[in-house]
């Protein structure tokens, strides 16, 4: 392996007149888990499937496990492992029913697989659902089936797409856990998300808005080489606080997270937050201090059209 | 490079989702059932019981035996009884009958005169022409039923004055090798085969791959190894299966019902509808790499299956179709089956007797299966 699993250049997809990714230039290493950080419709999901080959790019290239696309992506089918946003097994059939399928497409060695899969079972927490169509299941239970059948021929690179949509926090823990275990295995995972814990726990992300990529790199860089100082506002009426802030020239933007009011500030400022005070004038029930930024704070600035530039 | 494992893991995925899918099991089942029993008891070409009226203007007792002696032929029933021809005529605008039959007061002078009763020699000149008897007016938009009136045209009426009728020598002598009492059950049953499995097969087929896109499965299907070929193969082996039992089901009831048995080896059978189940079962598979959801890929099989009624010599024979219909006719698998299962069932037809048409289901299956599986793209573009 040459040190990198997934390059791709100035990688374009247009649907009609909209462009869905917008060269992308992205180099992914060996044994990292990868995220894609961006709401709905950034392009997370196209993206994947231009690096899978289901999807041909309107401009540009990628090199996946040394395959290059646009090309004959087939070689590339058996070394990687995919699982798709939305569900896309079949519902009529049992989980191990789903598994066996798959583990016979892949041609995985006949006397393994059933050990394979009730290994799987074991490791994704299924043993109780075997037997049941996967219909009748949860959509947590569901992405959990998809992802044993996505590692089931223990793929060099494995695709994740929006895998823990459908889960409970408790559940999304052991998800990760797994996926670090497959990570130690060997395996380089690319996963897309909207999840801001999730992203932190990547190795490296690509924050992606409307096709472009913003900004790219390992979670604690970016928060520590955030071009902006972050201030958190408490107290009452933070609309007002809000609206105040937002037009003056030393505040980059203002974000509302419940009761709390985050503020970026231009990075050369001494002391925000007594220049947040001083733009609020003398309220007694509002308190600003300066925190450390987090990677919601690298996602506002790095889709803040003034800082992004 | 094609791998027999893949083939059985969709082939075992199919199976599993057909015995699942209740909807289409009971179709396997129900198809060809209800539509046996319909067309075995419904499509009739033997002419009888037509609802008729009478107009008795002669009111003798030569006109009443004369209109049950038409009654007696079957063709008709007297149903109703008018009092003038211009009733009569209304109610055959109405359809209250389809023929109405009008005897002339005359009667009996025509009937002395007539040929039919073979008494009179040819007239003398001065007397006035032989006329007919009476006069059939018919609903003429059937033209079964007017084709069945018409067939009442030369009935004998010497039995009228209790007179053997000197029979004329027919010109042909006219002898039925197959089928000899000309039943038409014979002829459709072994037909049906050949409509019902057209019909299910590419229902059936032509709704496998869409149904792929359709639930959702085909991204996870082109992400895989899978092979289109692969793919292919493997969902149409599951249904080749389901025909036989099938077309089991049509020739067992047929025998049981219709009294329809087969005549050829069951062997030659075997080989002939798995022939032609191929090439359904290829054809529905095209037709479902181009229809992009179910309803299309329904409405593509009614396409196919209406010339396959009309065209393959189901309905009509074969031999009286005009040229281009003939050609169309020739592209059908429909058109090649017809004539083999009649074959098979009715003459015990050898395999080598149908070669061609073996030969060229076989040709049409594989080129089906080829095209399917280059039309199929493992890409979402
Ligand atoms: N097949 C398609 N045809 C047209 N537009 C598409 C298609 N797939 C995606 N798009 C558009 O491209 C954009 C990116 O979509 P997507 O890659 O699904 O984003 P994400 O996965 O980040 O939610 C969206 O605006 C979406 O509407
Ligand atoms: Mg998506």
């Amino acid at each position: 392996m040459t040190g990198t699993v997934v390059e791709t250049r100035g990688l374009t997809r247009r649907f009609g007149d909209k462009t869905a990714v917008d060269h992308v230039d992205l180099r992914i290493a060996p044994g990292e888990i990868y995220g894609f950080l961006g709401p709905n419709g950034s392009g997370k999901t196209t993206l994947m499937r231009m690096m899978t080959g289901l999807l041909t790019p309107s401009e540009g290239s990628a090199t996946v496990l040394g395959t290059d696309l646009p090309g004959n992506a087939e070689p590339l089918k058996q070394a990687i492992g995919y699982m798709t946003q939305n569900f896309s097994h079949y519902r009529d059939l049992t989980v191990r029913e789903n598994l066996g399928f798959v583990g016979n497409i892949y041609g995985v060695p006949r006397r393994d697989l059933s050990a394979r899969i009730d290994e799987l079972l074991v490791t994704y927490d299924l043993v109780g659902q075997a037997d049941q169509r996967v219909g009748g299941m949860s959509g947590g239970q569901r992405q959990k089936m998809a992802l044993a059948a996505a590692v089931l021929h223990r793929p060099k690179l494995l695709f994740l797409d929006e895998p823990t949509s459908a889960v409970d926090p408790e559940t999304r823990r052991n998800f990760w856990e797994q996926l670090f275990d497959l990570v130690d295995e060997g395996a380089s995972i690319i996963v897309s998300t909207h999840f801001m814990d999730e992203a932190e726990r990547c190795h490296r992300i690509a924050i992606l808005e409307r096709g472009v990529k913003r900004i790219d790199g390992a979670p604690p860089a970016l928060m520590r080489d955030l071009p902006a100082q972050v201030v958190e506002v408490t107290g009452r009426d933070m609309r007002g606080a809000k609206a105040r802030l937002d037009p003056a020239p030393e505040v980059l933007s203002t974000a509302q997270i419940g009761a709390r009011l985050r503020v970026l500030l231009r990075p050369d400022l001494d002391r925000p937050e007594a220049v947040v005070r001083t733009i609020l004038g003398a309220r007694e029930d509002v308190s600003a201090e300066q925190v450390d930024p987090n990677l919601e704070d690298v996602f506002v600035a790095a889709t803040t059209p003034e800082l992004a530039a | 490079m094609i791998s027999p494992r893949r083939i059985l893991a969709i082939m075992k995925k199919e199976l599993l989702q057909l015995r699942r899918d209740r909807m289409t099991f009971g179709m396997v089942i129900m198809i060809p059932l209800v539509q046996l029993l319909l067309f075995g008891y419904a499509i009739n070409t033997d002419i009888r019981h037509i609802p008729a009226g009478l107009v008795d203007q002669s009111r003798t007792g030569l006109s009443r035996a004369l209109a049950q002696m038409v009654e007696a032929t079957q063709v008709v029933d007297f149903t109703h009884v008018y009092a003038t021809p211009e009733e009569a005529e209304k109610a055959l605008t109405v359809s209250e009958v389809r023929a109405v039959l009008i005897i002339p007061p005359d009667l009996l002078s025509r009937a002395v005169r007539s040929p039919s009763i073979g008494a009179a020699p040819p007239p003398a000149t001065d007397m006035p022409a032989a006329r007919p008897v009476a006069q059939w007016i018919v609903d003429g938009s059937d033209t079964m039923i007017a084709a069945g009136i018409r067939g009442l045209r030369g009935m004998p009426l010497g039995e009228l004055f209790r007179k053997s009728v000197n029979t004329p020598v027919p010109t042909f002598e006219v002898a039925l090798f197959y089928n000899p009492e000309q039943r038409s059950e014979v002829n459709i049953v072994p037909g049906l085969v050949g409509i019902i499995l057209t019909m299910t097969m590419i229902m059936f087929t032509s709704a496998a791959i869409v149904r792929e896109s359709e639930r959702g499965n085909m991204e996870m299907l082109i992400n895989t190894p899978v092979r289109p070929i692969e793919l292919m193969v493997g969902k149409v082996i599951p249904y080749l299966l389901i025909g036989l039992v099938q077309v089991a089901i049509i020739l067992g009831l047929g025998y049981v019902l219709f009294d329809v048995a087969v005549q050829g080896s069951l062997w030659v059978l075997f080989v002939v509808t798995l022939a032609f189940i191929g090439a359904s079962l290829s054809l529905g598979l095209v037709l479902s790499t181009i229809a992009k959801n179910q309803l299309q890929a329904m409405q593509m099989t009614v396409f196919v299956l209406l010339p396959s009624i009309l065209l393959s010599g189901f309905m009509f024979p074969f031999d009286g179709m005009p040229v281009p219909a003939q050609w169309l006719a020739q592209f059908l698998p429909a058109t090649h089956f017809m004539l083999m299962i009649r074959g098979v069932v009715l003459r015990d037809a050898a395999l080598m007797d149908m070669a061609d048409g073996l030969i060229w289901l076989g040709a049409f299956t594989l080129v089906g299966l080829i095209v399917a599986s280059l039309r199929f793209r493992k890409r979402l573009d």
